[in-house]
């Protein structure tokens, strides 16, 4: 494991990077303010966490609602507030808004079909330096799961925008797997048209097939381009509707390439592999699959940038997982 | 039964409002908890299941809320300025069965088929699927924040409707009833209003207080920034003047009615085995002739 000095540590959370993650963390305030300029009924709550809408907050103080730290209730009162006709949007630290919220998602929300919004940030390793409490890597199994729920994974901002915007009038709840590259990342020159149900191609090829969600999505990319100087064709692709999911993409990809590598920044078990390998079963179409994500181990404490390398969330370590699957006999 | 001396919305127009704090007397109101009570026993014995005792203790509470309190429009369960009512104690649900059916928010004729498969009207009240619930329940503990949403949202859109939430007592166990609480006194929800069916009992083990102790549920509730009021639950002057006497919706401090009740009252035999009828005993027999003549001996 890479070791950081205290200098490195504090230039990581006052680093241009983190700046500039934290300026971006306030276009979801930006954003959400626009809609609600349009709209009207879009209300904000957060669970101390109101820096994450600062211009929200400021424009829209009568739709905007601080909880304190009491996520179960937040997420209650957003169903009541979704109840009676706004779209009410919780930004709350993934592990606390999904892992300790599932219940009143699935009974208050999802259940009642309520236009609750669930952005979680923070999402896999992202606040891995704080402790084992605040790692995410069981919510995609725990949000696909739960009956009425829209499952989507921005891999950049611009992606976040376009999912935000499109699923705005659904009648339904809708989870948003932030992963730290929802905020920061660059996948998208523009916002891209992002329909219901389906994945994005961010690059083709003809040779293996690379499904990703968030930060692996930036990484398989750079696979990718390493690849492509070795004359081998690798197709990316952008898994950013996990419910519903794209079967086609999945299908069309175990026809063309016969290849599949899934990387996410999540538990192996229940998330973007399982569900692959679910649509590959479910439709007995013959492709190699490797699953690639966290083990489902005790995770390691550090940085996340750190994390990441660790666990091989990397260029370097999706480049060896591609070269592993590209030497498999079909 | 007759229904000589027990008031009934069943003839008044459809789309009529239903004002706050309208006319009816203490013996109407008192008529009509007993007419819930022996609905509450037909409708179980058509199920084959259920909760009489937990419904029995807040027969009052439902009567004077329905009856007299509240403001409602007949026959239009959604309509927009209604005051919302959310059972958090959401296996007390028979009772407002035939409640909401008399005031038309859905044909009398469903409770015909309640207990069966398919009907909209459960043992814990849905909201996708019975008129008249304000939100659905049956995880104790989250209805009391869901009813912080309602009232922020009633703020948020300008409209003065009062929302009510009846608690189980046992229920203030739960630890989000105290997040709930906390946020409702910080955001001046004078429009909120928290009932605390006091009955004593919990369901699984006996005693709520025993089993975990809530006490004094007025100076813990006033701790958290609210009005509180107790009064005898089972009592329709108590009930009336409690809610007669409720600040304005537009107030600052929100209001918690402990309404100390009996579990099971109005049925002797389950007054004093208040537990037992919680959950999986059915009235047959003698018991179920007795207990009906005890409650049809009260309506005057």
């Amino acid at each position: 494991m890479t070791e950081l000095s205290t200098e490195e540590k504090m230039e990581d959370i006052f680093s241009e990077e983190s700046v500039k993650r934290a300026a971006q963390a306030r276009n979801i305030g930006a954003e959400l303010s626009r809609l609600n300029d349009v709209r009207g009924d879009v209300a904000v709550l957060v669970a101390d966490m109101g820096v994450v809408a600062g211009e929200f907050r400021q424009r829209h103080p009568t739709h905007f609602f601080d909880l304190g730290i009491a996520e179960t209730n937040t997420m209650s009162v957003a169903a009541g507030l979704a109840a009676e006709g706004l779209i009410p949007f919780t930004m709350l630290m993934s592990c606390f808004g999904m892992l300790k919220c599932a219940e009143q998602i699935r009974t208050d929300v999802a259940s009642n079909h309520l236009p609750v919004r669930i952005v979680a940030r923070g999402t896999g390793l992202a606040l891995g330096f704080f402790g084992t409490s605040h790692h995410t890597v069981e919510d995609i199994a725990i949000a696909r799961s739960i009956t009425n729920m829209t499952v989507v994974a921005p891999s950049d901002f611009n992606a976040f925008l376009s999912l935000v915007e499109s699923t705005i009038d659904l009648p339904g709840p809708v989870y948003f797997r932030m992963s730290s590259g929802a905020e920061d990342a660059s996948v998208y020159d523009s916002v891209p048209v992002i329909e219901r149900g389906r994945f994005m191609t961010v690059r083709p090829g003809s040779d293996v097939t690379v499904i990703a969600i968030g930060n692996g999505v930036v990484a398989a990319l750079g696979a990718a381009e390493v690849l492509a100087g070795e004359g081998v064709s690798v197709e990316v692709i952008d898994a950013a509707y996990l419910k519903p999911v794209d079967e086609q993409a999945i299908l069309r990809a175990a026809e063309h390439t016969g290849r599949i590598l899934t990387v996410e920044e999540h538990n192996v078990i229940g998330g973007l592999g399982t569900i692959v390998a679910e649509v590959l079963g479910r439709h007995r179409a013959p492709s190699l699959l490797k699953i690639f994500g966290l083990p489902d181990e005790d995770l390691a404490v550090s940085w996340p940038a750190v994390l990441i390398e660790h666990y091989g969330l990397t260029v370097t370590g999706v480049l060896e997982q591609l070269r592993q699957l590209l030497a498999e006999e079909k | 039964m007759t229904n000589s001396g027990i008031m009934t919305e069943a003839t008044t127009p459809a789309g009529s409002v239903l004002e706050r704090g309208r006319s009816a007397t203490t013996a109407e109101l008192g008529n009509r908890a007993e007419w819930i009570r022996l609905r509450t026993i037909d409708l179980i014995d058509q199920a084959g299941g259920g909760h009489y005792s937990s419904t029995f203790s807040v027969a009052e509470l439902y009567s004077v809320l329905y009856y007299h309190t509240m403001r409602l429009r007949h026959s239009e369960p959604k309509w927009v300025d209604r005051d919302r009512f959310l059972l958090g104690k959401g296996h007390a649900a028979i009772g407002l069965w035939p409640i909401f059916a008399d005031l038309g928010f859905f044909p009398v004729a469903w409770l015909d088929g309640y207990g069966t498969l398919g009907s909209p009207l459960t043992d814990h009240p849905n909201m996708r699927t019975a008129p008249g619930t304000d939100f659905s329940s049956g995880s104790l503990g989250h209805n009391l924040s869901v009813g912080v949403g309602i009232a922020l949202a009633g703020r948020a859109n300008e409209r003065d409707y009062r929302t009510f939430v009846l608690t189980g007592d046992g229920e203030i166990q739960e630890g989000q009833v105290w997040e709930a609480a906390m946020a409702a006194s910080h955001y001046g929800l004078g429009n909120l209003v928290a009932i605390v069916d006091a009955n004593g009992y919990a369901g699984g083990d006996g005693s709520t207080s025993v089993t975990m102790n809530i006490e004094p549920i007025a100076d813990r509730f006033s701790a958290f920034g609210w009005n509180t009021v107790e009064i005898n639950g089972n009592d329709i002057e108590e009930v009336v003047a409690a809610f007669d006497e409720l600040p304005s919706p537009s107030s600052k401090i929100p209001t918690c009615v402990i309404a100390r009740t009996m579990k099971g009252k109005g049925v002797k035999m389950m007054e004093l085995a208040p537990n037992a009828w919680h959950i999986g005993k059915l009235l047959t027999g003698a018991d179920l002739v007795q207990a009906r003549d005890e409650i049809e001996s009260r309506i005057r």
